[in-house]
């Protein structure tokens, strides 16, 4: 059982350096949909009363979700994008891969002093799921497009959830399948703010969302704006 | 039955919206549920109903202080929604700022979005389960996202898409954060305590102490990012100022509030567990920046609604360092909030009929609202008096009992920097509001003719007499409620 989630955890871990240095959006698609798979496993293993119906029904709607819906609604808006196929960055993989590196080590050390729950016999298996939570929150900042921010909310989703697994065994089910619903909303949303925002904008970088700010923009154009003008 | 209710009326009503094709009765039907709600919270002051579901829902005098607020603003909104959708023009239109073309979302998409969202900030209020407040929490963000987006363009695709991936982010964090609340219940001890405010209360004991305060971090900077708390308030000019003003005045009234309460119900829970210190200050701290940030933006703003949406990043910080505070300044906050609500709510609604009239939200380009639009030019300089704290408004009640707060607890630092920075805002909020309100008005300024129709008058009119009635008297029935509401937070 052990090895088990031992492998779940290593295989969460090398997802997360594959989107960090990925290349090409489908890939990364198909990554955090193996990354949700992995994790839909992990309740069934980290549970010592064995398995339950609770979950049962937990894991499969993770399985589902996470591995096979959030994928193809990317997939769907992606293939409505048929000139966008690269990621863009502000963070180039190389760097984004020596930061991974240096969190992740920077995770295993605080995993070693702080006094971690140890119930699961898996010292290292938190600080591994807030690597998750790391590499999620830098991909939302360090990728350019917005189909990578979603991807980078769901690897921070992931990472959240794997935590919720060690530390929070006894949540009702009812609250699980109320957070499963929420992302899953949220994930649908912003997939059609995508596709609203490569209308727009005949692509999907995030770059162009500036027009918002409170002083330098709104001074510059006020002249041309006047009606009287 | 009566909380059951309180949620899946507006809910199923809003269910229903989506797929009602007239657009009649999808006016009607809002009215209606708002109305409802707003009747079946009112006898909640009566009769206040039992737990359901193990206790999950119900409802304590601070639930029922922001449900009442929620409620009360809504049924001015929904009136006043009905006049704006009357007023807004329907096809593929010239947008007046930049010119580029767009279309309104469907109507049935707007309305219904907007009674989910009443659902679920009902449900805010009413949970007494954390895990069960972070899913309201995160439904009002995804209710209220489409309702920003309602005219689509760049702009507003922008502040839209700003608003769900920082809130999607930061409430992330909060579910960490109840996730910890979660490992503090259950750690060490063979009995684990469910996540429900009382019983975390009567079993503060056993709660780990040092992960409460991870789990109030978390909390923190998740709902606060929600709440507007600066410095995570990025999102909220954005969306306060593309967002269609009726939308605004309820994300700034009602939303703003439903966030505070998840960071309120932690702060029982550490006050219980003798923890309530380390709460109170961060609170304070990030309040008083929260009154700073707003200060530096709200001078020489060139937006009227982006000020307004500064104007309540600066109420939420004075709310938390009212909290924060402790003693009667926890009272002094829950007054605060609800003059807050009212008074934004109707400064919100006014902006939008003096949008629609002007069709430019710069505030250099306005003179002469009062003898144009007679009704909405007094409404907009009694908000402001009402607003910057001005006697005889609300506003002015509370933020003294902040004040004095302040001074009983030897925080006089705090004091001063609060006053500095109100009388900052007090010149700065003048200085454009009057320079909007008098002058001569541009009549052919590009504008649309535009009559104030009854519907858009009197919902900030009411609000605004509301606002007036709190500064000279607070009704006994409310002055007890909001008592038992700062007790619970650990003031007098």
């Amino acid at each position: 059982m052990n090895d088990l989630i031992s492998a779940i955890v290593v295989l969460i871990v090398i997802t997360n350096f594959l989107l960090l240095g990925a290349g090409w959006l489908r890939a990364s698609i198909r990554i955090v949909a193996l990354q949700g798979f992995a994790l839909g496993l992990l309740p069934l293993l980290v549970n010592q009363d064995g398995l339950t119906v609770r979950l049962a029904i937990i894991a499969t709607l993770v399985i589902t979700l996470k591995g096979i819906v959030f994928p193809r609604l990317l997939l769907r808006s992606l293939r409505e994008l048929s000139s966008v196929r690269a990621i863009t960055y502000y963070v180039g993989p190389m760097p984004s891969l020596l930061i991974g590196i240096l969190v992740m080590s920077s995770s295993l050390w605080w995993g070693y002093v702080l006094p971690l729950p140890d119930q699961t016999g898996h010292r290292f298996a938190i600080p591994m799921v807030f690597f998750t939570i790391v590499t999620g929150l830098f991909l939302i900042v360090a990728r350019r497009q917005a189909l990578m921010q979603i991807i980078g909310y769901l690897t921070l989703e992931n990472g959240i959830y794997a935590v919720g697994v060690f530390f929070a065994q006894s949540e009702s089910m009812l609250i699980e399948i109320g957070i499963l619903l929420d992302v899953f909303v949220g994930v649908f949303i912003m997939g059609i703010m995508v596709f609203h925002i490569s209308r727009e904008f005949d692509n999907i970088e995030t770059g162009q969302l500036r027009t918002l700010r409170d002083w330098i923009k709104s001074r510059k154009e006020l002249p041309s704006k006047d009606p009287q003008a | 039955m009566m909380i059951l209710a309180i949620v899946l009326i507006p809910a199923l009503a809003g269910l229903t919206s989506f797929v009602t094709r007239s657009n009649y009765a999808r006016r009607t039907l809002l009215i209606a549920a708002a109305i409802v709600h707003s009747v079946f919270t009112a006898t909640m002051w009566f009769w206040s109903p039992d737990p359901i579901m193990d206790g999950w829902l119900q409802l304590d005098a601070l639930g029922l202080v922001f449900l009442s607020v929620v409620s009360c603003l809504f049924l001015a909104a929904a009136i006043y929604a009905v006049s704006y959708l009357n007023r807004e023009q329907s096809g593929v239109r010239p947008d007046f700022e930049e010119s580029v073309l767009f279309v309104n979302e469907p109507e049935a998409i707007f309305v219904g979005c907007l009674l989910l969202f009443l659902s679920m900030m009902s449900l805010v209020t009413l949970s007494h389960n954390f895990g069960l407040m972070w899913v309201a929490v995160e439904a009002t963000t995804l209710s209220s996202a489409p309702l920003i987006y309602f005219h689509r363009h760049h702009r507003s695709l922008e502040a839209t898409w700003k608003y769900l991936m920082i809130c999607s982010v930061g409430i992330a964090l909060a579910l960490l954060g109840t996730f910890f609340l979660a490992y503090a219940a259950s750690g060490n001890q063979a009995t684990e305590v469910p996540l429900v405010l009382g019983e975390l209360i009567a079993n503060s004991l056993s709660l780990q102490i040092p992960w409460l305060k991870v789990a109030f971090l978390f909390m923190l900077v998740g709902y606060g990012t929600k709440m507007g708390l600066a410095t995570l308030h990025s999102w909220l000019p954005d969306s306060h100022s593309e967002a269609p003003s009726v939308v605004s005045a309820l994300l700034s009234g009602a939303l703003l509030n439903c966030a505070f309460l998840g960071i309120l119900r932690m702060t029982q829970v550490l006050d219980a567990a003798g923890s309530g210190d380390f709460a109170r200050s961060l609170l304070l701290v990030f309040g008083l920046l929260s009154v700073i940030f707003a200060t530096v933006f709200i001078i020489g703003q060139l937006d009227y609604k982006r000020m307004l949406a500064y104007s309540s990043i600066e109420h939420m910080g004075i709310m938390a360092v009212g909290v924060g505070l402790g003693g009667i300044g926890s009272f002094g906050a829950m007054l605060h909030a609800v003059n807050h609500s009212l008074t934004k709510g109707m400064m919100f609604l006014v902006a939008g009929n003096i949008l629609t009239r002007y069709r430019t939200k710069s505030t250099k380009l306005i003179t002469g609202v009062l003898s144009d639009l007679p009704k909405s030019g007094v409404l907009w300089i009694a908000g402001l008096f009402a607003i910057t704290g001005t006697p005889p408004f609300g506003l002015f009640q509370s933020e003294l009992v902040i004040f004095r707060a302040a001074l009983d607890s030897g925080q006089i630092l705090v004091a001063v920097i609060i006053l500095i920075a109100l009388g900052i805002i007090f010149v700065g909020m003048s200085c454009i509001v009057l320079n909007m309100v008098f002058g001569s008005a541009r009549t052919q300024a590009g504008g649309l003719i535009f009559k104030e129709s009854l519907a858009s008058v009197i919902p900030p009119a009411v609000l605004c007499a509301g606002v007036v009635v709190l500064g000279v008297y607070i009704p006994s029935a409310l002055y007890e409620l909001l008592l038992e509401a700062a007790k619970l937070l650990g003031g007098r």
